[in-house]
């Protein structure tokens, strides 16, 4: 095993992923036990009137009669397995039930990411080099502002601009019909994206300013100028790659929160996702919803997590010796 | 002498002994977003503390018409959705979300900086151990946990509190053991360890006062989220009194007459806003200060 320990990139991205699934393991028991301990979910489902036929019953589908342990196991392989078992609510498999709902999430937070990404790099490096100038002043004082407002707040204060008390251009609310796909409806996707949007960007174009102001300061950039290089080719090939590295972290845990952000965005706007699938099996304790769906989030959280440590060594070489 | 002066002077001698917070504060409050910060902060929190003693109505007193526009018997801002005052119903609904954001908080925090301190002075099995135990938690975004945490226990008080406590102290502990690391290796803690000071003295007396600074940024950013989740929660309607005078309710109740008589939903958001504009304000004039201090110290 030794070689898992020194040599290389490789060897550096199979530790990352042996940890990635440690850390998903460890998240199947919490996300279990919490779900487990809280009561009997029987009678949380049938109520307090429920009739002990009726209770043993609904305990042998949920395969509560078996040890904490075996539940547990019966579980845990249908997730590896990809059975998710059925919704306690619409008495449906699981998958089928989220199956669309994911794609209608994927397709928002997918526009919010390719929209939100080159943008705040933009912005970020654009005020790095226009340092203390108006730009930045403006730019990094409105990022800090929206950087502080919950997204239901923004997503509001969206609808009252656009959609009702200002103007009324686009629709104030995106629900998607059975059938539909995001993509039918593009002016649905306008706010719910914006609202992402706003609520990424600041986190992402404050720490690429970051980045690219100590890039702009080293000896490299400086020695680049000095050799009389287009501005361009100085800014292009040998800041930006610099800069990028710790940007990648910041972006992927952005990403993973929109995965759970989305809950609140896609309640404003009455979008049929996975975040308001999340407050539907809430409110009706339909906990294999819940588990798939908080599993679903954190496999979300631990693979972009994953992917941003690679990039990272990726484009800064000198990390790569310290593998 | 100026401020820069004494803290160069501080600087020498004896290893870097901890910026005070006091100092560090008041040398924030020489930027102006520091002091824009504290205003909005301290508005909201004498509107959520004096504001029930002074709104002309109660908060569930029915006054006029359902959404009228502000004017005559309908109050300065309106009515909302079920005929009450929006003015009273402003001024009776900060309370409960402040109360539960700062105490929320406030045991994130001191949970997040023990396990963080712990973690980066032991340096062997115990930190691996906490520290995955924190990234699991982390798996999670704040606002599911607590979604999911108030569904199976339901919206009491408690249970928001506990839900927003559990999930900012790994945020805050990883932090605060990255901040701890560089002081760690110091010859002063191994000094203080061999003229054997206790553990828990070398813990609060040595390695907290060293990362007070980094600690008070992550106290601002953490009470701005605390407040946003709990505001969220209230939204989504998932408050300890579903039909009490709270904004993150009324922003949800009134947003059906966005169109008509906006105030119901504009007051609660310009309130939420305010408040969490004011804490990122804030937290940002501590950061850029903390930076300026390392600079002058030549740390960075």
């Amino acid at each position: 095993m030794t070689w898992l320990r020194q040599g290389g990139i490789g060897a550096f991205i199979i530790r990352r992923l042996l940890l990635g699934v440690l850390v998903l393991v460890l998240v199947s028991i919490l996300v279990f036990a919490a779900t487990q301990a809280l009561g009997d979910p029987a009678r949380a489902i049938l109520g307090r009137d429920a009739t002990p036929a009726s209770l043993a019953a609904l305990r042998a589908e949920l395969d509560l009669d078996q040890s904490v342990l075996g539940q547990y196991l019966s579980w845990a392989g249908g997730l590896l397995n990809g059975d998710l078992g059925n919704s306690l609510a619409a008495q449906q498999p699981v998958t089928e039930l989220l199956g669309s709902r994911l794609v209608n999430s994927s397709v928002l937070v997918l526009c919010a990411a390719v929209i939100s990404i080159p943008l705040s790099i933009a912005i970020g490096s654009w005020a790095a080099l226009r340092r203390e100038k108006a730009f930045d002043t403006v730019s990094s004082s409105a990022m800090l502002a929206l950087a502080a407002l919950p997204e239901f707040v923004v997503a509001v204060l969206l609808v009252m601009l656009f959609a009702t008390t200002v103007l009324q251009v686009l629709p104030a609310i995106s629900p998607i019909s059975p059938g539909q796909r995001p993509w039918d409806v593009p002016e649905g996707l306008v706010l719910p994206t914006a609202t992402l949007v706003l609520a990424v960007a600041p986190y992402v174009a404050r720490i690429m300013r970051a980045s690219m102001v100590e890039v702009l300061e080293s000896d490299y950039v400086e020695m680049a100028r000095l050799k009389g290089l287009p501005e361009r080719t100085v800014l292009i090939r040998h800041a930006l790659p610099n800069a990028i590295g710790p940007v990648f972290q910041v972006i992927a845990i952005n990403l993973a929160y929109l995965a759970g952000g989305v809950v609140v965005i896609e309640y404003v706007f009455n979008y049929s996702g996975i975040g308001s699938a999340l407050q539907d099996a809430v409110v009706n304790h339909d906990i294999p919803v819940v588990q798939a769906l908080a599993m679903l989030i954190a496999g979300v959280y631990v693979l972009l997590n994953l992917l941003a440590d690679v990039a990272t060594i990726l484009v800064t070489p000198r990390l790569r010796t310290r593998l | 002498m100026s401020q820069t002066g004494q803290a160069l002077a501080e600087g020498v001698g004896t290893p870097t002994p901890p910026v005070r917070s006091s100092t560090l504060v008041t040398r924030a409050f020489r930027l102006w977003r520091t002091r824009i910060g504290a205003l909005f902060v301290l508005i909201l929190v004498v509107v959520a503390i004096v504001g029930p003693y002074v709104a002309p109505h109660t908060a569930s007193e029915f006054v006029a018409i359902p959404n009228s526009p502000p004017g005559g018997d309908a109050g300065v801002l309106g009515t909302d959705y079920l005929g009450q005052d929006v003015l009273s119903r402003f001024l009776y609904g900060g309370r409960g979300i402040l109360v539960m954001a700062a105490v929320s908080t406030a045991i994130g925090l001191v949970l997040g900086v023990a396990i963080g301190l712990v973690a980066a002075y032991t340096r062997n099995a115990l930190d691996d151990v906490l520290m995955r135990a924190m990234d699991v938690i982390m798996a999670f975004p704040q606002i599911m946990l607590a979604l999911v945490a108030v569904s199976l226990v339901g919206a009491q008080t408690w249970v928001i509190i506990v839900a927003i406590a559990v999930t900012t102290a790994p945020r805050v502990a990883r932090v605060a053991r990255g901040a701890a690391q560089p002081v760690v290796e110091r010859d002063f803690v191994a000094a203080t360890e061999s003229m054997g000071l206790s553990r828990v003295r070398i813990l609060t007396g040595e390695l907290l006062p060293n990362i007070l600074g980094p600690m008070m940024v992550e106290a601002s950013l953490r009470l701005t989220y605390s407040i946003g989740v709990i505001a969220a929660l209230a939204f989504l309607g998932l408050s300890p009194d579903p039909n009490g005078a709270n904004w993150g309710t009324m922003i949800q109740q009134n947003q059906i007459a966005l169109a008509t008589q906006p105030w119901g939903a504009l007051t609660p958001i310009i309130a939420i806003a305010l408040l969490t504009m004011g804490t990122g304000l804030f937290g940002d004039g501590i950061a850029r200060t903390a930076a300026g201090i390392d600079r002058e110290r030549g740390d960075e």
